[in-house]
């Protein structure tokens, strides 16, 4: 039966239909849904961990044990999960192990564009990757067998068009899952030098047999089309090729990506006229195709940064077209992301927003948002976690300049579980006057609302230990005195905490509470709740609207609140010097 | 060449859904189809964009500059911002909707004045639709992304599909009567 599934949902249903037994991950967009899906096969053992790195040694462990295993994560994932990747490529596997990488070309939500097919001749891994979702189940179940038949990981690559489109999928019948026997190894599971010295020769030769199978897989396969012009590509760039170019070309479609197919390159490029590798971000292919020393076209007119599409192909070889363009004279104001409606970040944000000499280290989150007019309040950004360690350096760099700003980190509950945890015994261990704000909504919300440790839910929904923060945070040092919790609606008791903390010379932790506005029972809970405004009240001090609240506006000149909008979280009523603003619907 | 439909407007409108709903009818007709969705940073009031392309057989899961059959905007300054993605004779269907995004909340920038009129001036196959006061009049707001599902529909002859059907896989009850009046609503307007 054809079903529509994103590239997400049919990497879920092929793991399951090839009988993977294990799977984890941490969510990050584009790939976050291939657990979410995983974790609805009953059979399958599906969790989040705290990070990737555990996720991925969750998955070696189980690979090791004997356990068909998953590991899916976004591109910046892998930079976490690194280490245990490396050394995994030499110990190889006793089940099947796929790490599957979700990239973010043009980066509708990451904070960089890395091209995580360099990680695969960089590690020695096998690489693979699907160009639609038809694709993403059938070469899931051939990676399995790979990982298994080569004694090696495969890097599963995808990017946020594959992960986030929908097309037709033929589903198929799971094969018996079967656990594999564990035999104890340690020349292949214990990786002390000794070991090492000996298996990165193995890992060699395993790469010269998968040179071999490259060039006789059915995931690389050549389409004959006019052989004026030849195309080397993978992914969704064949799609988008396949678009502009139709039959006028012939195509190289390359699904097994690493070692890539010397020989079938070799025989496409001798035969074509002009050679062209359309590919998106780096020039993988490209370098690979004139290192065998071939001529060819890529880079030289395709961008480096951004997603490809059709537009971009059609200009870069095709001669240029003139396309008349519906247009109005008007400029359309921008729309860039905002904290929503009754967001409890906003509060603390908020408070810190009066304070001027202070530095907010920042986060991966929807508090990133924290940066935007006009709040304006996050300096720097970097990755998952270093709004407390980079927090610690910049108050370290400023005092070594003799400068005395004060540095507020800021982060979420999922991120602290996440690699929040070491920043914080860091600020303890060194003594660093340093303040940590944990926000605390009760969902890693930013990625769609996965439970996490501190949410008491497993994602298969079951009922588990609430990992308390207060308590880790206590438990690594913070002084009692130095610890405030507060509700981030109540802007008295958040001004006060900012204040306690700003004014304190040792480590400092503030944790907000309230649970994310857009979680399901919440909105339930407070879905008659609104403020209103008193229009003969109302001086139009806009105090209410440099909350930076989207149900908040201007409008004909009267101060509005968007009722549908707001939850009631008073944020504007607390502010309004004029009482103004009252809450309604109780 | 297969059929284009580009889907613009702000996150919580419900538009990722109205494409789901069409891309199952389309797959009902036994179309190839592919459907790509675009959900930035923020999941309230921040821009979202889907795109379905259906035909004997899709490639590119993205419509290029120009290419769009119809453009589906549930919200008005989005019909301005995707203007130009839309086909020379191509359907346009604007939501008679404004949101204010947050630069215009604060007075950084302003929402502009006179959208639909300079749009009909520009687009022959406007059509405007109310759909917020619609699904208000049939019980519940959040049902405007159905009556703008129905409009778009009727704009691409697509009544023949078992609407209900679809329906019935997302909603029950109550809701789902809703919204199937909703639809008709839509393609009846």
């Amino acid at each position: 039966m054809k079903k529509l599934m994103s590239g997400n949902e049919a990497i879920a249903r092929g793991a399951f239909e090839a009988g993977c037994s294990v799977a984890a991950a941490y969510p990050g967009t584009p790939s976050t849904e291939i657990l979410e899906n995983l974790s609805l096969y009953k059979e399958i053992y599906a969790e989040w961990s705290p990070n990737e790195k555990v996720a991925l040694e969750v998955a070696c462990g189980a690979s090791i044990s004997g356990a068909r295993s998953l590991a899916a994560m976004k591109h910046v994932g892998l930079n976490v999960a690194a280490d245990p990747f490396f050394t995994m490529a030499y110990e190889g596997v006793n089940g099947g192990l796929v790490i599957v990488s979700a990239d973010d070309p043009g980066m509708h939500s990451s904070q960089n564009e890395q091209d995580n097919r360099l990680y695969a001749p960089f590690a020695k891994v096998a690489m693979m990757e699907p160009a639609d979702s038809q694709e993403c189940k059938g070469f899931i179940k051939e990676a399995f067998e790979v990982s298994e038949k080569y004694d090696i990981p495969v890097l599963f690559r995808v990017t946020t068009r594959i992960c986030h489109s929908k097309g037709l999928v033929e589903t198929g019948d799971p094969v018996e899952r079967v656990v594999k026997d564990y035999k104890k190894d340690v020349k292949k599971y214990v990786m002390t030098p000794a070991h090492a010295r000996i298996i990165h020769y193995e890992v060699e030769k395993r790469l010269a047999r998968l040179k071999n199978y490259a060039n006789h897989c059915p995931l690389n396969k050549i389409e004959w089309g006019s052989k004026e012009i030849g195309i080397v590509t993978s992914g969704i760039s064949y799609q988008h090729a396949r678009e502009v170019f139709g039959n006028n070309a012939s195509y190289l479609k390359i699904g097994f990506s690493h070692p890539l197919p010397d020989e079938m390159i070799r025989k496409f490029a001798q035969v074509v006229g002009k050679l062209y590798v359309i590919e998106e971000n780096e020039p993988y292919l490209e370098h690979h195709i004139k290192s065998l020393g071939f001529a060819c076209v890529g880079k030289e007119y395709l961008p480096i940064c951004e997603e490809l599409n059709p537009d971009i192909i059609r200009k870069a070889f095709l001669p240029k077209e003139d396309k008349k363009l519906h247009q109005v004279d008007i400029q359309a104001p921008h729309r860039p992301p905002v904290l929503c409606p009754g967001c409890p970040h906003r509060g603390v944000y908020y408070a810190l927003s009066k304070y001027k000499d202070v530095v907010v280290t920042g986060d991966i989150g929807c508090y990133t948002l924290g940066m935007m007019p006009p709040l304006n309040v996050t300096d720097v950004v970097i990755c998952m976690g270093a709004s407390v360690s980079a927090g610690i350096g910049f108050k370290r760099g400023s005092m070594q300049g003799n400068r005395n700003e004060k540095v507020f980190g800021s982060m979420g509950d999922s991120t602290f579980f996440h690699s929040g945890i070491t920043g914080l015994i860091d600020v303890v261990y060194n003594k660093t006057p340093m303040v940590l704000v944990i926000l605390d909504n009760s969902i890693t919300a930013m990625t769609g609302h996965q439970e996490n440790p501190g949410t008491g839910k497993t994602i298969k929904g079951e009922i588990t230990t609430k990992v308390d923060i207060a308590q880790i945070v206590r438990a690594v040092g913070i002084k009692g005195e130095n610890i405030r919790i507060i509700d981030p609606y109540d802007l008295t008791a958040t001004n006060n905490a900012v204040k306690d903390a700003y004014h304190s010379e040792e480590p400092f932790v503030i944790i907000t509470k309230q649970p994310c506005a857009l979680i399901k029972e919440v909105q339930k809970k407070r879905a008659g709740l609104h403020c209103v405004v008193d229009q003969e009240k109302c001086t139009k001090c806009k105090a209410c609207i440099r909350t930076g609240c989207p149900a908040i506006a201007l409008k004909h000149d009267r101060v509005e609140i968007d009722s549908s909008m707001c939850n009631g979280c008073t944020l504007c009523v607390q502010v309004c010097k004029f009482d103004s603003i009252t809450k309604a619907g109780e | 060449m297969g059929t284009n439909v580009l889907f613009v407007g702000v996150g919580g409108q419900g538009i990722i859904l109205a494409s789901k709903l069409l891309a199952a009818g389309l797959v009902q007709l036994g179309y190839d189809v592919k459907m790509s969705e675009i959900h930035g940073m923020a999941q309230r009031g921040g821009s979202v964009t889907t795109q379905v392309r259906f035909g004997e057989k899709v490639y590119s899961p993205c419509i290029g500059t120009g290419e769009a059959d119809v453009v589906v905007t549930f919200e008005k300054v989005e019909a301005v911002r995707y203007l130009g993605q839309l086909k020379p004779e191509g359907t346009l269907i604007v939501n008679d909707c404004e949101i204010y995004s947050l630069p215009v909340v604060i007075g950084q920038e302003k929402y502009p004045e006179n959208i639909i009129e300079k749009l009909k001036e520009e687009v022959k196959e406007l059509k405007v639709v109310d759909a917020a006061n619609i699904a208000l009049d049939l019980g519940n707001i959040k049902a405007q992304n159905i009556v703008i599902l129905g409009v778009l529909v009727k704009a691409l002859g697509l009544e023949r599909v078992n609407w209900k059907e679809i329906l019935e896989t997302y909603f029950r009850g109550d809701i789902l009567d809703l919204n199937v009046k909703a639809l008709d609503a839509g393609i009846n307007l």
